[in-house]
């Protein structure tokens, strides 16, 4: 369809030697350093890397739509054939309208809230020319192409009145529309839950097949990158250091920074007692940083003198590259994180619990706007272990969280006690001792921290108040504190303003144990870091709670880290308990089938495909929810009418382990029977 | 997707400038910031210095010279009593910068107050507040001062008081919106789980983060008390003769216009209006450095 007839030749995209800087108060800070890669045409083609390593401006790049400070210092773009940068502004906008589209990460702010879906779909065929009335038709055609079973309404709708799922598929079908020869996705799933993401991804894939569209991908997710590209290209601090075929390049990395990459993911059924993970020491160089030598000498075991003068070209190593002058001994990197940690904690669960709750129930809201947010919980949590939380967004992890901290009041018929004592329902109620015992990690440290007060004082303030330190000695306990969390003296005095997102989550973390906590929620502490910050920070949670035997409740989408840290695992849905086990159990099977399709929903790294168990649609609104067992109405295993009209109750498949469920549990466990054997056997790669 | 532009993955913190600084280096390149601050503070220094410079006693009439225009002698001419205009202005930025910056830094601290519990208690104290301050909004700022003045009486005391009082509601509006968003992060949560009371949560934990909108909304205020209590002196309600206020001279001088004695009242109207416009223009200035 594209109006412009180019040399089949041509590959859908070519960046070569492209210098790019942004001006920040009156100095170029240079982000992209010599880069150069081509997309095939119909090549998927990933790029991976942490924030702030380019990776966004290079797709601003590539449909030249960077911020008024960007400067293109050198190099060249090509798209379709065509010299990005030569090109005239009515040519630019031609490519953008024909050749080339673009699905970002938010798709809540990428579409415009005041259009309806069709007028926005249709203002992309008005600009070719096309009526009205095909326009209508050719809108619905293609949000049929992206799955959406009955596109009519959906034609008819405001984008905030769609699911984030549903409003990423619309702003797909909208990329889609012009027939590109390129499309670029940014980050496309990670702001949806694992089961929407993998309904995206599997969207995307399919596709793929249908249309010859050439895509660059881009990620921090190695997962979503190994399963969805062709080649993966890693970028660091602007540069490409390593390249090649996905298998080979996840497989078998070649550059010292991916093998440090793939080691800081908890996976392959990694756990805590395995020992630590390994690390990238030290930080990301500053944008626009003058680099002499090898730009990743700094946090490279490698390194020697040759890397800190002489800065590595891309070497062929036979249809992939690497920017390392020891390419071949990259696989040896050495360990920056010694692997053996202290003995994991035996739990006595001979012993009281110290976290008992049963019954609990928290319903918002009065009258016919009810939202049972919580409904019949019932857990014990014992001293030094983990409780992984997992479940959708809306499962009710965070209620539970809020509930059990005392900043939410439960339904008066909750019981939760502590040590065997009642507990009241607010933290305005508890007695200090109450107080002290539960304490929380936040997902955020940026608003967890308050940017008005030091380091210093953000945990002095917990130490004086919690632990109840006289002045004189507070110090000598601040700076203990901020050692045990790995945190260096000379930040004791910076705002967290200056401090990166690992470090913050560092200060949040002394200050939740700074009065000795019993037990610390920990919601989602690693979601917004850097894989390599997350392993950092996952292993200091491990020592901690191997030095101090406090017990957490580990809240996480990502069922990587939460299998890494956990002990027993509670899976949610709609605010009830679907399953409970120790965490190998749940893992392993049998599991309960929402259990199952989270599992499947999460893409490995070794690119295998197995058997994907898919949900349907979005979790239902807790206003309404189904009635019988709540997850029939997207369940894959539902057996009939009983899961209708009754909920099953909580039923023990193996001492300890409990799910709830009509099927019986041997009956699950032979339809989960090829699931449970790959994921026992999940690797043919050496460690 | 990540902003490239504003990464900072390392935690030098030699190379990181904190927020307070970065917003003084933006207040001091800003020209509408400079040339307001260099109009308020040429009649700062008069009101502070001005009785010690002028060439004669501003107070003190030459009943031989009353109503004399502008001359070599007599800048700004002389008034009805013979008293030099010239000195009389200089002098008249005393009372009106005392009156109305105290005004303003009642209203602020009342409001900021006001504002704190309405936006962190919400409920009962949020609604009874909220109501009180769109019933004082919905009045007309100086009917409300003037007879609040008619009935205490009028001194300098009183007229702070007043317009205080009737500022603290409008600078509470802005400081509950900045606390409802404020409240909602993570920060308090982490507050309450330590056990700290609502008075540490409000001042200690949440007012340092909105004092950016604090500062704008007082500036913002400042011209309108300027504005306040020249109205008032000019009504006779508000700074009380021998000042030499701008606004009680316009208000004696003002019936003299016809008989072409212009300078009596030029020189102190465009006193205020000068005042007033640099203030603005201060304001100006912060809102644009602290709300970006």
């Amino acid at each position: 369809m594209s109006a412009a007839p180019t040399a089949p030749a041509a590959d859908a995209l070519t960046v070569s030697d492209l210098e790019l800087a942004y001006r920040v108060r009156g100095h170029d800070r240079q982000v992209l350093r010599k880069l150069s890669f081509r997309i095939g045409r119909g090549e998927s083609y990933g790029l991976v890397g942490e924030s702030g390593c380019g990776k966004s401006t290079v797709a601003l790049a590539a449909v030249r739509y960077l911020p008024r400070n960007g400067r293109i210092r050198g190099g060249q773009v090509l798209v379709d054939g065509r010299d990005l940068f030569k090109l005239g502004d009515s040519d630019l906008r031609q490519l953008r309208a024909t050749t080339v589209s673009m699905v970002y990460q938010d798709p809540g702010r990428a579409l415009n809230p005041s259009l309806r879906i069709g007028r926005q779909m249709g203002e992309i065929f008005a600009l070719r020319g096309i009526g009205k009335a095909e326009a209508h038709d050719r809108a619905e055609a293609m949000l049929q192409r992206v799955r959406i079973a009955d596109p009519r309404p959906v034609l008819h709708r405001y984008p905030h009145q769609l699911s984030g799922g549903m409003q990423q598929r619309v702003a797909i079908a909208m990329a889609l529309s012009i027939e590109p020869k390129l499309l670029i996705l940014d980050e496309p799933t990670t702001g949806l839950d694992a089961t929407v993401e993998a309904e995206v991804l599997d969207l995307i894939a399919r596709l793929r097949g249908e249309i010859s569209t050439s895509v660059l991908f881009i990620s921090h997710n190695l997962a979503v990158i190994a399963r969805m590209c062709d080649r993966v290209g890693v970028l660091y601090a602007g540069t490409l250091v390593e390249e090649g075929a996905t298998r080979d390049l996840f497989n078998d990395p070649r550059h010292p920074y991916t093998v440090g990459l793939l080691r800081c993911l908890p996976r392959r059924g990694r756990r805590k007692d395995h020992g630590r993970l390994d690390t990238i020491p030290g930080f990301l160089p500053a944008p626009g940083s003058v680099m002499q030598g090898c730009i990743f000498a700094e946090r490279c075991a490698l390194a020697d003198d040759l890397c800190r003068r002489v800065e590595p070209d891309l070497v062929d190593l036979g249809g992939r590259h690497s920017r390392c002058h020891y390419h071949d001994k990259a696989p040896g990197l050495p360990r920056a994180t010694p692997s053996d940690m202290a003995a994991p904690l035996a739990i006595a669960r001979e012993q009281a619990p110290v976290l008992t709750v049963a019954n609990l129930a928290k319903t918002f809201g009065s009258g016919l706007h009810r939202v049972r947010a919580l409904s019949g919980v019932n857990l014990e949590l014992w001293s030094g272990e983990t409780l992984g939380l997992v479940g959708e967004s809306g499962s009710g992890k965070s209620t539970l969280a809020r509930v059990l901290l005392g900043l939410t009041a439960p339904d008066s018929d909750s019981r939760v006690e502590l040590d065997g004592k009642a507990l009241p329902g607010s933290t305005d109620d508890r007695n200090p001792e109450q107080v002290k015992a539960l304490q929380i990690v936040f997902q955020n440290p940026d608003s967890a921290l308050n940017r008005s007060h030091s380091v210093k004082g953000l945990i002095g303030r917990s130490l004086a108040k919690l632990a109840k330190v006289a002045r004189g000695d507070r110090m000598a306990r601040l700076v203990a504190l901020t050692r045990a969390v790995r945190l260096a003296d000379r930040y004791l005095s910076v705002r967290p303003r200056q401090l990166s997102g690992g470090l913050k989550q560092r200060v949040a973390i002394a200050r939740a144990f700074a009065g000795d906590p019993r037990i610390i929620v920990c919601d989602e502490p690693t979601s917004a870091l850097d894989v390599s910050v997350q392993a950092a920070i996952l292993n200091l949670l491990a020592d901690l709670q191997a030095e101090r035997r406090v017990s957490y409740i580990f809240i996480s989408h990502d069922l990587g880290t939460v299998r890494y840290l956990s002990d027993r695992i509670a899976v949610l849905y709609l605010g009830r308990l679907m399953e409970i086990g120790p965490a190998e159990s749940v893992f392993n099977g049998p599991h309960h089938p929402y259990t199952e399709a989270l599992l499947s929903a999460v893409p490995a790294i070794d690119g295998q495909s197995r058997e994907r168990i898919r949900l349907e649609g979005e979790i239902p609104s807790a206003i309404n929810p189904p009635s019988g067992c709540v997850f029939h109405t997207r369940c894959p295993r539902k057996l009939g009418e009983i899961c209708e009209l009754h909920e099953p109750p909580l039923l023990a498949s193996e001492p300890g382990h409990e799910i709830r469920c009509h099927i019986p549990a041997d009956v699950l466990a032979g339809l989960q029977h090829i699931a449970v054997d790959e994921k026992r056997f999940p690797s043919r790669l050496p460690k | 997707m990540s902003a490239p532009a504003e990464t900072a993955g390392a935690a030098d913190s030699s190379t990181l400038r904190t927020a307070r600084h970065d917003r003084l280096r933006l207040l001091l390149r800003s020209v509408t910031f400079l040339a307001g601050m260099a109009i308020v503070l040429f009649w700062v220094g008069c009101a502070l210095f001005g009785a010690r410079l002028v060439p004669y006693d501003p107070y003190s009439g030459d009943l031989l010279n009353t109503l004399g225009p502008p001359t070599a002698d007599n800048w700004f001419g002389t008034d009805q009593l013979g008293r030099d205009v010239f000195s009389r202005v200089i002098v008249g930025a005393r009372d009106i910068l005392t009156v109305a910056p105290l005004a303003t830094l009642l209203g602020t601290l009342l409001g900021t107050a006001l504002g704190l519990m309405a936006g962190y208690f919400r409920g009962v104290i949020d609604d009874v507040l909220s109501r009180i301050i769109d019933a004082v909004n919905a009045l007309p700022l100086i009917i409300i001062a003037l007879l609040a003045l008619v009935a205490l009486g009028t001194s300098n005391t009183t007229v702070v008081i007043v317009i205080g009082v009737i500022f603290a509601p409008i600078i509470a509006r802005t400081v509950r919106a900045a606390v409802l968003s404020e409240r909602e992060l993570d920060y308090v949560g982490a507050a309450r789980l330590r056990g700290e009371n609502a008075f540490y949560i409000m001042f200690i934990e949440i007012l340092p983060n909105i004092v950016p909108p604090i500062l704008v909304e007082t500036t913002v205020r400042l011209g309108y008390a300027i504005f306040t209590v020249a109205t008032l002196s000019f009504l006779g309600f508000g700074i009380q003769p021998p000042s030499a206020d701008w606004g009680l001279a316009i208000s004696d001088s003002y019936g003299l216009i016809d008989g072409g004695f212009w300078w009596t009242v030029l020189f102190d109207a465009f006193a205020i209006a000068s005042l007033v416009v640099g203030v603005n223009l201060v304001a100006d200035g912060v809102q644009s450095a602290f709300e970006t």
